[in-house]
């Protein structure tokens, strides 16, 4: 027992992988918002009258709001006006992003090398599009082209909003709006980059698309706005996934995605979330507030959600689907991790409005150390929403006593042909099945990788290929000394 | 004055007239301490996260006047008709909130059983109430409670004694009848039960026809260690009635609480049922059915503390809406750190049967301690159209199957009663209630 604990210390100890400062010099705002510094961002970005409006539109609603206190999260107050808005790496011109990877800051590449994420490599090898995001602006996006060929657009937000104007003046904020919530509003008014992605109809996207976050200044809240887009039986899958150096200072994180689904369309969004949940003593760490919301806007639709959440001090994430049209589908999958001094405040809302929609949640969580994991959903079915399903279900394992697991389902329904279920249990991690592994020679710490991966299999299978790996090794990363 | 103060001020006046009345000072103090608490917070904002299902506005808009100035007159014949439990057994009767001693049956039960008026417990044993009464007088700002403490005046005190198995059952009726002028009354029930005795209580709340009064009631329940105490309550109020119900029970070591709830009347009804269980091997099994059928609002929130090790708790609520009925059931339970070997397990079940009608539930779970084994779940659904063909291919009409699967949905929560008495008293009072709301339609 003694050998084991001292194991545990070493691997207690052992630090965040990706935490590391890229030193390049970045053209930042000075902190602080107000309409002026809204202005700066939008022309800086050259952007078309109608997107200033639109963000000063969100900046006067959000100065109304107030920051809200429901979730089961606990933090110090966030300084809103100690914040810088903008960031972009001066060493890209402003007026025209990248061509080619040629054309990207070679230290930027080597920090894609140091993240496991050799560009070039990974979009030869896997067939990948990588849009990557470095702070603010997007710096490369690679097979273009080819996705061109077929009609689909995938591009940086900026480059959305120069070359295809009517196309975001007619979806943004169509799911979000800007009134949205204190945090979507936020990013409403202050967003500076992000990813758009436009399927036309009937075409299904010959590749995943994927996109890597990244944030690098220091007091840089990232403020990404992404835009998705499947036109009638269109079809995409679309991977995010983040880390994030390490840093002393709690930064902000205020995302809002918004997948639009014609009839007949399917999306599938899937995100790896690894940021900096903080150290062991709870120090540091990303505030991840965000707003991911999809709409099945056609008949027979279809929107999943995949998530794996490992990082970030405090997690507040709702990915939600309306389901609009008749016999459209929602799904979300997710699994949570929480350790150390993590808080985790996920789950979903599914919203039934059309005829036959069903709706799936497959909810995992997690927690270790003196972390807090709690599901916050929402099952609502309106009174035409005949024929509705839901089944959702929310399971939570704990591996520490100082730890703790909360679940929040709400269902409201209003209809007398829907059907509603809910299922969740709370358990330990079960000590037979560890002394079995045990005593067939698998390590401790081996048999519990095993255990969760078990327990997280039914949202695991719903990941693509790439991510699947990738999610198994981070789960391990993330709990690592987590069981003692 | 503006609008929000209001449906206070109207409190206030009542409270005012009651101030000559003689208490001893700390119990002047707790009704003025609870009633400033009241008239602060006034009722519950629209906004909050209790109460986000249940607004008040209704009941804020009328005016009650305070119970004891109207006496009124019920014939015990009717009473028994109506909720007689048992032959012989002893029932304490309440008319709008004031005792009723007429209407009192059956002969005390045992000794050590000990039942004090509260009026008269107020001046004759004031340190003993005081003890029982301050840890949950104003519980967590509830606005409903301090408002009970504010005019806290009548109910009863039940004591029974280390050891003592009571052999029958006793009922408290709480009755609602019609008056030019509808009331407010605010009961208050203190119930001790010392080491290993054991109660069984029938708490009836019943409304005559053309009754119209707002009931706002408070349970407070301490089981000494090993102790048991059967709860059934039933609440058949008139359809005009307003009810609002708090329930708090706290368990020492290895004590059982068997709880079960019936809603199946009034306008719009609120209960709160909250128990702690403060020591190891303490249990409770709570269940209730809960029918939302008219225009009728339901709520039932729960809430179970696990604070100790080794606690054990088991809830089934099941709920029938109707026509445009609207339920709403929220049941939390919390497992503190130490509560290690908890058993938790929570289900709640709703037949929505109706276009117009509505369901909002939220079973929650918040754990701090690892080693626990908890789970709940909750459905929303229909009778079983297969199982109706099923019935009418037998030549059932359709009301008929209606009724036959309604029934047997709720029945699954009255099966859970062990006592044979009582479990046909709650089918009973059930049977009055279902035949009507499994086969409403929607007007």
């Amino acid at each position: 027992m003694a050998k084991r604990a001292t194991d545990l210390e070493k691997l207690m100890r052992s630090e965040y992988r990706h935490g590391f400062v890229t030193d390049i010099e970045a053209d930042t705002v000075p902190p602080g918002l107000n309409e002026d510094v809204i202005r700066l961002i939008s022309a800086k970005k050259g952007e078309p009258e109608f997107m200033l409006a639109w963000r000063l539109k969100a900046y006067r609603h959000w100065i109304s709001m107030h920051e809200p206190q429901w979730a089961h999260v606990q933090h110090a107050p966030i300084d809103y006006q100690a914040i810088s808005y903008y960031s972009a790496p001066k060493t890209q011109k402003k007026e025209e992003g990248p061509k080619s990877l040629a054309d990207v800051d070679p230290k930027l590449l080597e920090t894609y090398e140091k993240l496991g994420v050799p560009l070039h490599e990974r979009a030869k090898l896997a067939g990948v599009a990588v849009d990557a995001v470095f702070d603010s602006v997007s710096v490369a996006t690679t097979f273009r082209k080819k996705l061109a060929e077929v009609g689909i657009i995938f591009c940086s937000f900026s480059h959305a909003v120069q070359h295809h104007p009517q196309l975001v003046e007619q979806y943004l904020g169509s799911v979000v709006p800007y009134s949205d919530n204190f945090f979507a509003s936020l990013n409403s008014a202050v967003f500076s980059d992000g990813s758009f992605v436009f399927v036309p109809k009937g075409v299904r996207c010959p590749m995943e698309l994927s996109t890597y976050f990244r944030m690098n200044a220091a007091n840089t809240g990232q403020f990404e706005r992404t835009l998705i887009i499947a036109e009638a039986g269109a079809y995409v899958s679309y991977l995010e996934g983040c880390t994030a150096p390490m840093r002393d200072n709690n930064q902000l994180h205020a995302a809002v995605v918004e997948l639009i689904a014609l009839e007949g369309a399917h999306i599938k969004y899937s995100t790896v979330q690894n940021w900096y949940p903080g150290d062991a003593n709870g120090q540091g760490g990303i505030y991840n507030f965000v707003t991911k919301r999809g709409e099945c806007r056609g008949a027979n639709s279809h929107i999943a959600w995949t998530q794996v959440e490992t990082g970030s001090a405090i997690t507040w994430k709702y990915p939600s689907v309306i389901l609009r049209g008749d016999n459209s589908i929602g799904e979300f999958y997710s699994v949570a991790v929480t350790n150390n001094f993590q808080q985790a405040d996920t789950g979903t809302k599914m919203l039934h409005i059309g005829k036959n929609t069903r709706s799936t949640i497959v909810s995992k969580g997690i927690s270790a150390g003196r972390s807090q994991n709690s599901y916050r959903g929402l099952v609502k079915v309106l009174g035409g929403a005949d024929n509705a399903r839901n089944y959702t279900q929310c399971d939570a394992l704990l591996l520490s006593n100082r730890c703790g697991a909360h679940t929040f389902p709400y269902m409201e329904v209003k209809n007398p042909t829907a059907k509603v279920e809910h299922e969740a249990t709370t358990s330990k991690i079960d000590d037979d099945q560890l002394f079995y592994c045990r005593s067939r020679g698998i390590s401790a710490e081996d048999a519990v990788n095993m255990v969760v991966s078990g327990f997280c299999k039914d949202v695991f299978k719903e990941l693509p290929m790439e991510f699947a790996v990738e999610a198994q090794g981070l789960l391990a990363v993330s709990l690592e000394g987590a069981v003692g | 004055m503006n609008a929000v103060a209001e449906p206070v001020q109207a409190y206030a006046d009542s409270f005012e007239a009651l101030q000559g009345r003689h208490a001893p000072d700390w119990l002047a103090a707790l009704r003025r301490n609870a009633f400033a608490q009241f008239a602060e917070r006034g009722f519950p904002p629209e906004r909050h996260e209790d109460w986000k299902y249940s607004n008040t506005r209704a009941l804020q808009k009328l005016r009650f006047s305070p119970a004891a100035a109207q006496p009124a007159i019920v014939d015990a014949a009717s009473l028994d008709a109506a909720l007689l439990l048992q032959e012989g057994a002893q029932r304490l009767v309440f008319v709008n909130g004031v005792p009723a001693p007429a209407l009192n049956a059956g002969a005390t039960l045992v000794e050590e059983l000990r039942i004090t008026s509260l009026d008269v417990a107020l001046r004759e044993r004031d340190t003993r109430i005081r003890d029982l009464l301050l840890p949950q007088a104003l519980w967590d700002h509830d606005p409903f409670t301090a408002l009970n403490t504010a005019f806290l005046a009548h109910g009863t005190l039940i004591e029974v004694s280390a050891g003592t198995q009571v052999p029958a059952a006793l009922q408290l009726i709480f009755l609602s009848t019609p008056l030019a002028e509808p009331c407010a009354n605010h009961p208050r029930v203190i119930l001790a039960l010392d080491e290993n005795s054991r109660l069984t209580l029938v708490e009836s709340h019943f409304g005559l026809t053309g009754a119209a009064n707002f009931t706002n009631s408070c349970t407070q329940i301490v089981l000494g260690s090993g102790a048991q105490l059967d709860y059934l309550a039933v609440q058949r109020e008139a359809p005009d009635d307003f009810h609002v119900s708090r329930v708090y029970v706290s368990q020492q070591e290895h004590s059982r609480l068997v709880s079960q709830i019936y809603n199946l009347g009034g306008q719009w009804v609120r209960n709160d049922l909250r128990v702690r269980l403060e020591a190891p091997g303490a249990s409770v099994h709570m269940s209730g059915l809960y029918l939302a059928d008219r225009r009728r609002h339901v709520d039932n929130h729960t809430r179970i503390d696990h604070l100790a090790a080794h606690t054990t708790s088991d809830e089934l609520y099941r709920g029938i809406i109707s026509d445009r009925g609207h339920a709403v059931f929220n049941g939390k339970v919390v497992v503190a750190e130490a509560a290690v070997k908890t058993d938790a397990t929570q289900t709640n079940n709703n037949l929505l049967l109706t276009r117009n009608g509505e369901i909002d539930t939220k079973p929650e779970l918040e754990i701090y301690a690892d080693d626990v084994k908890c789970s709940h779940g909750a459905t929303i659904g229909q009778l079983d159209e297969q199982a109706l063909f099923y019935l009418r291919s037998r030549g059932l009409d359709l009301d008929t199957a209606r009724e036959m699967l309604t029934g047997a949905f709720a029945r699954v929560v009255a099966d859970r009663i062990a006592s044979p008495a009582l479990r046909s008293f709650a089918q009973a009072q059930l049977a009055t209630a279902l035949p009507q709301a499994a086969t409403e339609k929607c007007a």
